[in-house]
């Protein structure tokens, strides 16, 4: 069978289809956004954000509102809850975290379970990509697009708040207001990813890329091409792999990308951790010829 | 000018200004001289509106900190350890950060803005290197780089949180020549440190500030050894003229 078979089959299928378009949307708008979660340190942040949006992305669906609105309201509350935990008892954030979106991520599975839908437990928890209908993708559609839309337009203002918060309250901007931007597009991201890769590994989708790219680059500029080119790469490898060894797409999606970013982690021309061991060896040893001349 | 009228700022329990007034004149440099957890940060913090007083006011240049932050009056040069260094921004995008609150919701820069970035580069002649990352380079270009956003910007009022730490002798003293130019345009400069043998040349005037103002005056004046031993809790003159 030749290459162009491999890549042709699957595309007969219109869920196959469905599943890589699906795929390619959220692994854009992931990747754009994981930029600057790893730069302002919000990786953890990130993770209990995304998972405590499903049980408002389950009542939305009990109540019949758009997700979008279900997971807006439960990312701002687990945040609230975290600071109000964090502020008023002796719990430090990392614990406040834990306990935060454990609970609300149980909240969710506990709802789902009493939800009568076709919905299975397992679709949520670990995604259901290759059962998209149309309804669905287009309600990604518009959600990835308006997340999008957001980050792009106020990209410099996001940046400057990763960067230096205190000048950008000093020259009249709310650094407040612009986190709180950066938490709207990170529950609307959420609620993409959550139908790829499933509530538990969202944060991968939120996280690996970024993180790949900032050790290929000292531009951001770079690094919002290179994290989605990255990412919509490895996610359709790993869409393709689990139709041919008919295993969880959601997983494989991961591993792939975690394959990419321990391979960049090695070998990143710039900050890889082999060509730098190799070149700090060579310094020492020219060092070396240097004293013995 | 920055003027500061009886203010008082708490942590919780803690009194981090206790009834502070002192003025900051403009078209001068001013040291603000202190022991680290003397209230210097908050200070800077309390003059800048993000931290507010528990009593007293602000006045900077005749309108409040948030009319001042408004109009791009207030620039900032932060403490070293309060900037991530491996952040992927070259030299000029920092520089251009000073623009931001001229520009549009976009914050998409125009040919001016790209003028103001290119002079201000010139000014602390960093030109050469602005297309570096930041963190590529040495501690007083980097001071310079935070300045020089300060000069796009076009502040008025210019603030340093210990310009000096990890600096070496000859970019401080760069850096030193650099305030008193821009003092000498009109600015308001004042600039925390604790590196008392530099302020004779840094500085006009000294604030000594140890939760209470100790003393505002000469540099000359400042550096007794009275004043000195109050703004640093010893009171070794007292206690120490017996000693043998």
């Amino acid at each position: 069978m030749s290459i162009i078979d491999l890549l042709w089959e699957p595309l007969q299928y219109e869920f196959m289809v469905r599943a890589l378009v699906t795929t390619v949307i959220a692994a854009i708008v992931c990747a754009v956004l994981s930029c600057w979660l790893v730069l302002v340190g919000w990786s953890l942040m990130g993770d209990a954000v995304a998972h405590a949006v499903l049980p408002g992305v389950v009542l939305a669906y009990i109540l019949g509102a758009p997700f979008a609105v279900g997971a807006l309201v439960f990312g701002f509350l687990a945040v609230a809850l975290i600071g109000v935990i964090r502020g008023t008892s002796r719990v430090k954030e990392d614990a406040a975290i834990g306990i935060v979106f454990t609970t609300l991520l149980a909240l969710g599975l506990v709802l789902v379970s009493v939800t009568p839908s076709q919905t299975d437990l397992n679709h949520i928890v670990f995604g259901n990509i290759l059962g998209v209908s149309n309804g669905d993708l287009l309600q990604i559609a518009i959600l990835a697009a308006v997340a999008f839309a957001v980050l792009i337009f106020k990209r410099r203002d996001l940046t400057l708040y990763a960067f230096d918060p205190t000048h950008a309250f000093a020259i009249g901007l709310s650094p407040r207001v612009l986190g709180a931007l950066l938490l709207g597009v990170l529950a609307l991201t959420a609620v993409v990813a959550l139908q790829v890769v499933g509530v538990i590994l969202v944060v991968a989708m939120l996280i690996i890329p970024g993180a790949t790219a900032y050790l290929l680059t000292d531009r951001f500029g770079r690094m919002l091409i290179i994290a989605p080119v990255m990412s919509v790469v490895s996610s359709v490898v790993g869409i393709y792999l689990s139709y041919w060894i008919d295993a969880s797409s959601g997983g494989l999606v991961v591993v792939v990308q975690g394959v990419v970013f321990t391979a960049v982690y090695l070998l990143s021309p710039r900050h890889g951790v082999l060509l730098r061991r190799l070149r700090s060896r060579s310094a020492a040893r020219s060092r070396a010829t240097a004293r013995m001349r | 000018m920055i003027s500061v009228r009886g203010v008082s700022v708490r942590y919780d329990e803690v009194v981090a200004l206790d009834d502070v007034s002192l003025t900051v004149e403009r078209g001068r440099v001013t040291g603000l001289i202190g022991m680290n957890g003397s209230g210097k940060s908050t200070l800077f913090k309390t003059i800048t509106g993000m931290v507010r007083p528990a009593a007293g006011t602000v006045t900077l240049d005749g309108g409040t900190p948030a009319a001042a932050r408004r109009r791009g009056l207030l620039g900032y040069v932060p403490q070293s350890e309060d900037v991530d260094w491996s952040f992927p921004v070259s030299v000029r995008d920092v520089v251009m950060m000073g623009r931001y609150g001229h520009l549009g919701p976009t914050r998409r820069p125009r040919a001016t803005d790209r003028d103001a970035v290119d002079e201000a580069l010139e000014r602390v002649e960093l030109t050469h290197l602005a297309d570096r990352q930041i963190g590529a380079l040495s501690g007083g270009q980097r001071k310079r780089a935070f300045v020089a956003r300060g000069i796009a910007q076009g502040s008025g009022i210019l603030l340093l949180d210990e310009p000096f730490a990890g600096v070496d002798k000859k970019s401080e003293a760069t850096i030193v020549r650099l305030l008193r130019e821009l003092a000498d345009d009109g600015r308001t400069v004042l600039v925390s440190t604790h590196d008392l043998a530099a302020l004779p040349a840094l500085a006009d005037d000294a604030v000594l500030l140890l939760h209470r103002l100790v003393f505002q005056g000469s540099v000359a004046d400042a550096l007794r050894p009275e004043n000195l031993a109050r703004a640093f809790g010893l009171d070794v003159l007292d206690g120490g003229r017996d000693e043998p």
